[in-house]
C-alpha cells in the first residue's frame, strides 16, 4: 500500500460512482467465530456523500479500462479520461482495512471490460474468492456479473458473492441499439438468467442437504437510466414489473441520467438530472413491491408518465374516489395501505392500536399518523369531515399541491419603504 | 404527594416498584439520593436496593410482557433522560395492573411516550453502529471515541463482537468518561484514572498511530469526496442523514 493507491483510487471511485445500488441487506451470511464481517440483518449506512446519497458498501471498480462504446457510460471507449486499474491485492487489502475501521460494510465491485467478458470476470472472481478465502471475510459483496461472461465463471463467482447484478441501463431495445451498439437485451437478460439458475439449483439442493453452498444469497438487482431516452414511465414500469416476477430479482434502481457525455449528440442536453422523475418511480416501484399495486393502476395508456406534483398513490386516488373514504377503524390492512400518506409503518400501527379502542382524529395523531394528506380519504367514528367526494379530487389536488408561502413574522416591525420615493 | 428515594439504579427502581406495592403507596416523584427534596411533601419513603426484591419485581414482568417489551424497559433506562425513572415506574405499574399486557396499546400515553423513548435510543444505537471510526494504534489496538446523546455503548457491543472477532478494539464514550475493551476472547468494561490525549480529544496522535493509518485514513478522505456526483449535491439532505454533531469524530468529514 502506498500513495499510487490514492491516485487509482480517485480515478477508479470517480468511474464507480454512477452505479447507485447501496443496499447491503438481506443476506444470510452471518459472522463466524474468530473472523473478520458479518452481513447478518439489516444492512447499515456507514456514511453519506454531500449528494445525501448513503455509502454503504465501498463502490470501485477493478479496472475503468473498457471495449465497449456505450453513449451513456463515462467510461466509454472513447473518452479521453485517466485510466487506472487496481491489482487484486490492492483491492483485497484495500476493502478489509477499510472494513476493519468501520468505514463500509463491504465490496461493491464491478468492472470495465477488458480482453473480453470472460478474462475480465476471471479477474473479478478472483477478488471476491480471496476476500472469502484466504482473508475469511463474512461482510457483504455485491458484484456485476459482466455481460456475455460464460456460466461456469458466474457460478463460481455466485458462491462467494451476496447479491450479483446486471444492469439494464436503458429499457427499451431499440433506444439501447442506438446508444450501445455493441449490446443488445439478450446480452443483458442472459447474464440475469445464469444467476437466476444458478440460485435456483442451490435452493433444491439445499432442500437435499442442508450445507449445500448459497448462491448469491441476497438474489440480483438492475439499474435503469432515467431520462437518457424518449421512453416513458410505463416502458419503465412495465419492465420493472415483469423483473419483479421472477423469484431472483430483489430491486429495480433507477438513476437520473447525468449526461456525463455531452458531447454526444444521441443524447438530450439536460440542465440536471431528472431527480424528481426518479423520486416519483422508486415510490412507483415501492408502491409494486410493499401496497400490493399492479403496474396498471399507477401508469397505463391514458397516463403514460407519473405525475411530477404529486406521488403516485395520491394520483390513484385522485383519480379513483369511489374507493374512499375509507373508515380507518373497520377498513382492511390492504385498503388501508391504498390511502395516501399511510405507509406501511401507519397501517401496522392502525391495525394494532384498534383493538384496544376506537380511534379518532387525536389518537391517530398521537400514533404518528401524518393526515395531511390522509385527511381526504378517511373517516373515523367522529363527526364526517369534507372527504374527497364532497371536495371532488381536483380541488383535494389544488389544496395539496399549493406552494405554503413563507410565514410572515407578525412580531417585526414593518417600515414601508414607498413613502421614502 | 409521595416521594421515594432510591440510588438510580435499575435494580433500585425495581426494588422501589416493590415496596411501593407493599406499603400501598405510590410514588409521584422519584428522586435519587442526595437531591433537594421539594418545599413540601406528604411522605417521603427511602428505598434500599435489594436484588432480591428487584428480580422478584423482575420476575413477575416476564410472565406479563414479551421479550421485546422487557428489553424495551431496559433499553429505555438507558437514554437517562431526567423523568424516564418516573415513566418507566408509571409503565411497570399499569403492566401488574393490567389483566393483560399493555405493551401494544398505544392510545395509553405512558406506553406511547415509552415507545417514543425507546426509538430514539434505538436510532442512537444505530448512528454510534454507522458513524464509529476506528483508528488502528501502534499496538494494534483500534480505537473509536465519540459523545452518544444516551448512554448506549453497552448496545453497540454484540454488533462490535460479530463483525470485529479477530482485532482488538476500544470502544469509548467521551462524555461518560468509560469504555469497552475487547481482548481477542471478552469484551471488558474499562475505566481511566489518567486521561491521555486521545481519551480526551478522542483522536490518536500521530506517534501512537500504526504506520499505515494515516494513508487509509487519506484514502477515505479521498474516497469520500470522490463519490459525490457534483451535479447532484444536496447538501440538506446530507446534513439531515448525517447529522453535524458526529462530523467532529468522523474521519471523511475531517480532511
Amino acid at each position: 500500500m502506498d500513495e499510487s493507491v490514492l491516485n487509482k483510487l480517485k480515478i477508479l471511485a470517480e468511474s464507480a460512482k454512477y452505479d447507485v445500488s447501496c443496499a447491503s441487506s438481506g443476506t444470510s451470511r452471518s459472522h463466524k467465530k474468530g473472523q473478520i464481517g458479518s452481513a447478518e440483518g439489516w444492512g447499515i449506512c456507514h456514511s453519506f456523500a454531500e449528494d445525501g446519497r448513503c455509502i454503504s458498501l465501498l463502490k470501485i471498480m477493478l479496472t475503468n479500462n473498457c471495449i465497449y462504446d456505450c453513449a451513456y457510460c463515462i467510461n466509454r471507449r472513447s473518452n479521453d479520461l485517466p485510466r487506472a486499474t487496481f491489482s487484486v491485492t490492492e483491492l483485497v487489502n484495500l476493502t478489509i482495512e477499510f472494513y476493519r475501521r468501520n468505514y463500509i460494510e463491504g465490496l461493491f465491485l464491478s468492472s470495465g471490460v477488458v480482453r473480453n467478458p470472460d478474462y475480465t470476470m476471471e479477474r473479478l472472481v478472483r477478488v471476491v474468492k480471496d476476500l472469502r478465502q484466504v482473508y475469511k471475510f463474512n461482510g457483504y459483496i455485491h458484484m456485476k456479473s459482466i455481460p456475455g461472461a460464460s456460466q461456469e465463471l458466474v457460478n463460481e463467482a455466485g458462491l462467494y458473492a451476496d447479491r450479483m447484478s446486471v444492469n439494464i441501463e436503458i429499457p427499451n431495445e431499440q433506444s439501447l441499439q442506438l446508444l450501445a451498439p455493441e449490446k443488445d437485451f439478450q446480452s443483458v437478460f442472459t447474464p440475469m438468467r445464469f444467476i437466476q439458475q444458478g440460485m435456483l439449483q442451490s435452493a433444491e439442493d439445499r432442500k437435499k442437504y442442508r450445507h449445500a453452498p448459497r448462491f448469491v444469497p441476497a438474489g440480483q438487482s438492475t439499474q435503469m437510466i432515467v431520462g437518457a431516452t424518449p421512453d416513458k414511465d410505463k416502458d419503465i414500469l412495465h419492465l420493472t414489473s415483469a423483473l419483479y416476477k421472477r423469484p431472483s430479482m430483489k430491486r429495480v434502481y433507477y438513476s437520473g441520467f447525468v449526461p456525463v457525455n455531452a458531447y454526444d449528440h444521441r443524447l438530450p442536453a439536460l440542465k440536471q438530472p431528472p431527480l424528481i422523475r426518479e423520486n416519483r418511480l422508486y415510490q412507483a416501484d415501492w408502491l409494486l413491491r410493499f401496497y400490493n399495486f399492479k403496474v396498471d393502476e399507477i401508469v397505463d395508456d391514458s397516463y403514460p408518465d407519473l405525475d411530477l406534483e404529486i406521488d403516485p398513490k395520491l394520483a390513484w386516488a385522485l383519480r379513483h374516489p369511489e374507493a374512499f373514504p375509507i373508515d380507518v377503524n373497520r377498513a382492511d390492512y390492504e385498503m388501508l395501505l391504498r390511502v395516501p400518506g399511510l405507509g406501511v409503518k401507519s397501517a401496522k400501527m392502525i391495525v394494532t392500536a384498534r383493538r384496544y379502542s376506537r380511534l379518532g382524529t387525536a389518537q391517530l395523531k398521537q400514533i404518528g399518523v401524518v393526515l395531511k394528506k390522509a385527511q381526504y380519504f378517511i373517516t373515523c367514528h367522529e363527526l364526517p369531515t369534507k372527504t374527497v367526494n364532497e371536495l371532488k379530487p381536483e380541488n383535494v389536488r389544488r389544496i395539496l399541491t399549493q406552494r405554503t408561502n413563507r410565514k410572515i413574522d407578525d412580531g417585526q416591525l414593518i417600515i414601508p419603504f414607498d413613502f421614502i420615493n | 404527594m409521595v416521594i421515594f428515594i432510591y440510588d438510580k439504579t435499575f435494580d433500585g427502581l425495581l426494588t422501589a416498584v416493590f415496596d411501593a406495592y407493599s406499603y400501598k403507596k405510590f410514588p409521584d416523584i422519584l428522586l435519587g439520593e442526595g437531591e433537594t427534596l421539594p418545599l413540601f411533601y406528604d411522605e417521603s419513603f427511602t428505598v434500599t436496593t435489594d436484588s432480591e426484591r428487584s428480580e422478584r419485581v423482575w420476575k413477575g414482568l416476564q410472565k406479563k410482557l414479551s421479550v421485546p417489551a422487557l428489553s424495551q424497559l431496559t433499553t429505555c433506562w438507558l437514554s437517562e433522560l431526567p423523568e424516564i425513572d418516573l415513566l418507566l415506574f408509571r409503565y411497570i405499574r399499569k403492566t401488574i395492573d393490567a389483566p393483560r399486557s399493555i405493551e401494544l396499546n398505544f392510545g395509553d400515553p405512558d406506553v406511547l411516550e415509552l415507545s417514543k423513548v425507546f426509538k430514539q435510543v434505538k436510532n442512537e444505537r444505530l448512528r454510534v453502529i454507522q458513524f464509529l471510526r476506528f483508528q488502528k494504534a501502534a499496538d494494534g489496538t483500534y480505537f473509536a471515541a465519540l459523545k452518544p446523546l444516551y448512554n448506549v455503548l453497552s448496545l453497540v457491543i454484540p454488533y462490535l463482537q460479530d463483525r470485529f472477532a479477530d482485532q482488538k478494539w476500544l470502544l469509548y464514550d467521551l462524555k461518560r468518561e468509560y469504555g469497552y475493551y475487547y481482548d481477542l476472547t471478552t469484551v471488558t468494561e474499562v475505566h481511566f484514572e489518567q486521561k491521555e490525549g486521545h481519551l480526551l480529544t478522542g483522536f490518536l496522535d500521530e506517534s501512537i498511530m500504526d504506520q499505515d493509518e494515516k494513508l487509509f485514513q487519506q484514502l477515505w478522505q479521498t474516497y469520500f469526496k470522490t463519490i459525490a456526483i457534483k451535479e447532484r449535491l444536496n447538501p440538506k439532505l446530507h446534513r439531515q442523514n448525517l447529522p453535524a454533531r458526529f462530523w467532529k469524530y468522523l474521519t471523511e468529514k475531517r480532511g
